[in-house]
Order: structure tokens, then sequence, then C-alpha cells
């Protein structure tokens, strides 16, 4: 399996707390991966320099088989490379409708006068249909999407990333807040995506990390603590301690 | 093909055709009351006071796609609308002073030579800032075409520039705001002094006397100038209606809602920005460039940064993130205020003290800004998209 994105030795640190504390961070194409930790373990900002919000002090962050240095690239461009992000909190664009969302989403040119100039194709509005079945919003797609349920923003913003046709999904908490059944259907969205690309989950809640079944990656203090299957690390005593407190 | 989008087009945006419809009505009723082609029902000096709203109501069209829907509140795009006046006014100006000078020299015993005309013209202009020299700035003031581009040009580059350097190092909100105030500040301090090349705080004037046109009426050169401003409202209708209703308004109102998640689903927004703060001050650059004309005057004061704040209360009371509601604004806040400051308005004597509606009206017009802002933030036409939903 070829690796996707390599991140090496990589130091962050705000007014004199550091972060990330060089960290190194591996992830193959279509591979699931969880990140788990306590608070404050560096799970947020490990997503914030991957995807360039964040400029890291040291450290290599390497992209794709060209092995290309996202350092040097906006936002805007790590996202045009394939790399989707989801926020904690559901961040859908509330005053427009599911459809328009998802089509703002839709991989292709996304230049302004590109878009000004796009006309809407078939194989556009198909390709839209096939996301919301796959998220489950079919019958959704003209509803503004202010209006939905806490568990439907969360899955119309995946729908968004996938639209997006990424190699890789980084996707922070997605289960927080949502009641047993909304859970499972998140899974197997994500099992699902993770069938064709890389996908990192950050969460807390092991038992939705259990489901997933799969690697799982332990952060602490801005390093890794420990790699493996999630009951190897749920074994490992340095783990126990951690979460425990000591 | 173009027709069926065409017609997809208005299908979608049923309120296009409304509004150029009442547009139309409008300008029509207008041309039969007015004394030029009509049965002079309506003063020549009241048709360009139509005249000039329509041309607030193009640059609140502006405003309403760089605020209402793109989220950036410039307090400056009324910078743009005074260089428009003033690239046009330079045109004029020089223009019709040549002629002027022309014929005062057409007696003289030797023909005048073309420096001596430049001088009589520079003496002309610029005597009243203490100068006789045609400053570089006018160096194409004698070609229309010129100066026709300029007014685009010009104000699209100062935008350009600007825009630039605030999106690029990311300031939003009310830095940025802050900011254009600053701009058009320093524009219009800079324009102030006589040694700006453009005639300093007496700006340029006779702007209604149309060189060329020297044996047409004033109520002719109103109507064509009314006519002139109706189609560009229209036109620029058509365009902001055709930005904000597909995919691209789709991202500019992503942009004003949630900025970093547009950013994460690949788009640039920093080039987003640029693109529509530029295009809406060319816009706002050709509605000042047909009102000016119409004032008669373009002069530093025009710019002043109250002028761009007023325009932000007239998108805000008529309603931002529509563009009727804009029209609506514009049209009636402006026209209420004309009425007012005009001394048509009755004074109110209470006694030992009497309202003026002079100084009153900004009082009025202050506290329903708070009011709509409060009670009625989607403005006049939210109101009104209430009224139709409920009926």
């Amino acid at each position: 399996m070829t690796t996707l994105l390599e991140v090496s030795g990589v130091s962050v640190s705000f007014d004199g707390f550091k972060a990330i504390n060089n960290l190194s961070f591996q992830i193959g194409e279509a591979e699931m991966r969880a990140i788990i930790g306590p608070n404050g373990a560096g799970k947020t900002t490990f997503m914030d320099i991957v995807t360039g919000k964040t400029r890291p002090d040291e450290g290599h962050v390497i992209w794709g088989d060209r092995s290309v240095s996202l350092l040097k690239m906006s936002e805007s461009q790590i996202a045009r490379v394939g790399i989707g992000r989801k926020f904690q909190r559901p961040t859908v664009f509330e005053a427009q409708t599911v459809r328009e969302n998802l089509a703002m989403a839709l991989k292709n040119a996304r230049g302004p006068f590109d878009v000004l100039f796009y006309r809407k194709s078939k194989s556009g509005a198909d390709r839209i249909e096939a996301l919301a079945e796959e998220i489950g919003l079919s019958n959704q797609l003209p509803r503004i999407a202010g209006t939905l349920s806490h568990g439907q923003k969360q899955w119309l913003e995946i729908g968004m990333l996938l639209a997006q046709e990424p190699r890789l999904l980084l996707i922070d908490e997605p289960a927080a807040g949502m009641t047993p059944e909304e859970r499972e259907h998140t899974t197997q969205i994500l099992v699902e995506a993770a069938k064709t690309r890389a996908v990192v989950v950050v969460e807390h809640d092991m038992e939705f990390v259990r489901r997933l079944n799969c690697k799982v990656t332990v952060l602490h203090e801005g390093a890794v603590l420990a790699e493996g299957s999630l009951d190897h690390v749920t074994q490992n005593q340095t783990v126990i301690d951690v979460y425990l407190g000591r | 093909m173009t027709e069926i989008a065409q017609r997809s087009f208005f299908l979608r945006n049923p309120s296009v055709l409304v509004f150029l419809a009442l547009l139309s009505v409008f300008t029509l009723a207008v041309t039969l009351a007015s004394e030029a082609t009509g049965f002079g029902w309506m003063s020549t000096s009241f048709v360009k006071t139509l005249g000039k709203t329509l041309c607030l109501c193009l640059i609140a069209i502006a405003m309403d796609l760089v605020w209402g829907y793109c989220g950036i509140l410039s307090l400056g795009h009324f910078a743009f609308f005074g260089l428009g006046g003033y690239m046009i006014g330079m045109w004029l100006m020089y223009e019709r002073t040549k002629d002027i000078v022309a014929q005062s020299l057409q007696n003289e015993v030797l023909p005048p030579t073309p420096d001596e005309l430049r001088d009589a013209i520079g003496t002309q202009i610029f005597g009243v800032v203490g100068g006789s020299d045609i400053p570089l700035v006018w160096t194409f003031a004698d070609s229309l075409f010129i100066q026709l581009v300029l007014v685009v040009l010009v104000p699209g580059l100062l935008a350009l520039v600007f825009g630039w350097l605030a999106f690029r190092s990311r300031v939003t909100g009310v830095y940025l705001s802050i900011l254009t105030q600053a701009m058009t500040l320093a524009l219009s301090l800079y324009l102030f002094q006589n040694d700006s090349g453009l005639r300093g705080n007496n700006g340029l004037s006779g702007l209604q006397n149309i060189p060329g046109l020297t044996g047409v009426s004033q109520d002719v050169i109103s109507i064509w100038f009314f006519w002139a401003s109706a189609l560009a409202l229209a036109l620029g209708y058509l365009l902001a209606a055709f930005m904000v209703s597909g995919k691209f308004g789709s991202v500019i109102r992503g942009i004003r809602d949630d900025e970093a998640r547009v950013r994460f689903l690949g788009y640039n927004v920093e080039a987003y920005k640029l693109v529509i703060f530029t295009g809406t001050a060319m816009i706002s650059a050709i509605a000042g460039a047909l009102y000016y004309p119409q004032a008669g005057i373009v002069n530093p004061a025009e710019i002043a940064p109250i002028a761009s704040i007023y325009l932000a209360v007239w998108v805000a009371i008529g309603g931002r993130g529509r563009l009727y509601g804009a029209v609506i604004g514009a049209a009636f806040v402006s026209l209420l205020s004309s009425w007012f400051t005009g001394g048509s308005a009755p004074d109110i004597p209470l006694g030992t003290f009497t309202i003026q509606w002079t100084d009153w009206w900004l009082v009025v017009l202050g506290l329903s800004f708070v009011a709509v802002t409060l009670f009625a933030p989607q403005g006049i036409s939210g109101v009104f998209d209430k009224l139709v939903r409920k009926s």
C-alpha cells in the first residue's frame, strides 16, 4: 500500500505551549484510521496543519504519489489536491438548500469566472442525486439546510466532502450529539467511503471507534503515544494511565 | 441554445421580469410627463432628480452585491461613484471650455496657435485654483472615448489594488469597513487640495452642458440622460441577477455566511472577493458617470465618508440580499431625503420650538435605520415578502 500522506517531525507551539511535539504520522490509500486522545492532545491542531490552517514551526507534510509539500499551499489549494475536512460543529451553508450545498462542493473548476459561466449539467444533477442517496437525504434536496436536524446536517457535510471527490477525508468528531440510530448510519457512510479513499476520524467515543473497526492512533501531548488495533492500544499501560489521569 | 438558456434564466427569476416591466412602465410614464417628449406635467429639474435616483439605484445594486450577497461591508463605494463622475466630468468640462475659448478667440486679428488655445483653456479651467497649466491627469481630456474607458478603468484599478492588499491580508468584518472608510476619506482629502489637478474644492462644474449639443435644450438632454440611466439600471439589474442566481451566487453567499468553509471546499475566497469588489466598483463608477452630468457638478464633498455610509443605510432599509430591496431602499430614501432637505416639507411649529425638516431629517433617517435594524432586519422588502407569502 502506498503512502498518501506523510507527516514527519512536525512541531508547533502557541505562546510557548507545544501543541504538537515532533509528531509523525502516515496514512495509505483507501485506509480508515481513528485518532483518539485526551483533550489537548493536539488532534484538532493536527488537522489544522494538514489542511493549511496552521503553519508548523518545523517538520514536513508530504502528499501524494509525487510527494509534494503541503506546507507551501493555501487552504483552498490543499482542498483542491484532494483533502476534504469536516469540522466538529456541523458547518453547512444554512441559508441555502441541500442541493445548492452539494452543488457547490461538486468537483468542478473553482475559479470565479469558471463558476460564473458554469452551466448546470445532467451529470452534475445525477451526481447530486447519487450523493443524496448515499447520505440518506434523497427526499430533502430542496430543503433549506438550516432546517435540517443536527444529524442530517452532519451527513450533509459528509456528503459535501464526498462531492469534492477527495483522496483523504479528515473528520472531526462525527458522532458528537447523535442518537444511536444516527451513529449507525454515520458509521456506514464512513466505512463505505473508506473503501475508495483514506479516511481519518478524530473521535472521543470509544464505542463509535470500535464500530469503525480500524487501526487506531493515540495522541498525547502532541505526539503519537501508541498505534495499532483498538484492543491493542487499550491494553497499553501508558494509554490507560493517560486516559485515567494516573 | 442561448435562447433556451435565456428563457430558463427568466423562468427561474420571475422577479427580474417584474422589475424590468415596472422600470419600462416608469420610464414611459416619465417620458410622457416630461416637457421635452410629453405633455409637460413634470418639470425638467424633477426629470433630472428621477434620472439621478435611477443612478443611485444602480450603485445600491452594486452595494447589495458586495455587502448583501458577499458580506463585505464596504463603506467606500461612493468613492468609485465620484471617481466615475470626475472621469466623465473632465471631458465635459475640457471640451466645453475649448468651444467657448475658440469662440471668443475667433475674432482676433491673428488666429490663435494651438499653444495659445491650450493656455486659454488652462486659465479658464484652473484660474479658480490659481493655475493656468493643464495638469498631467487631463492628458486625455479631449478624447471622449478614452475618458469613457477611464470611467471604469480608474475606479476598477483602485478597487483591484485596494482589494488585493486588504483581502490578501485576510482583513474582514469591521476592520475592512474602517479601511474602506479610510480610503474614501483619503481620496476626498486629496481631491480637496488645489494642486490635485482636479480644481480642489471647486470640483468640476457646468457638467450639464454637453459639448457639441449647445443647440439642444436642457429639457431634451435631461430626458436623454434619464433614458440612459434607466437602460444602465436595467442592464445592471440583469447582470446582478445573472451573477447571484447561479452557482456563483451560491458561492458568494457561502463566503458571506462561512468564509472558512468555502475555503476548505477548495475555492479561492480572496479571488472571489476581489472579483466582486472590483466589479461592483466599476458598476458604481458607471452610475456616477451618468449621475454627475445630471447633477451638473462633482466635488470632493461627494466622496466624503458619509456618502458611502448613506449607501449602506439605503440598502439596509430596502433589504439586503435582495436586488429589488436595494432599488426600493435607494429610491425611497433618496427621494424622501431630497423632499425633506429641499424645503418642500412643511415645518412643524411647537410653540417656542420649530421642527425644521432640513435639520431634523437626518435624525429621522438615523432613527429609522435603528428601527429597521432592530425590528425588520430584512428591511422594507422583507416586510413586503412576508405580505406576499401570507396572501
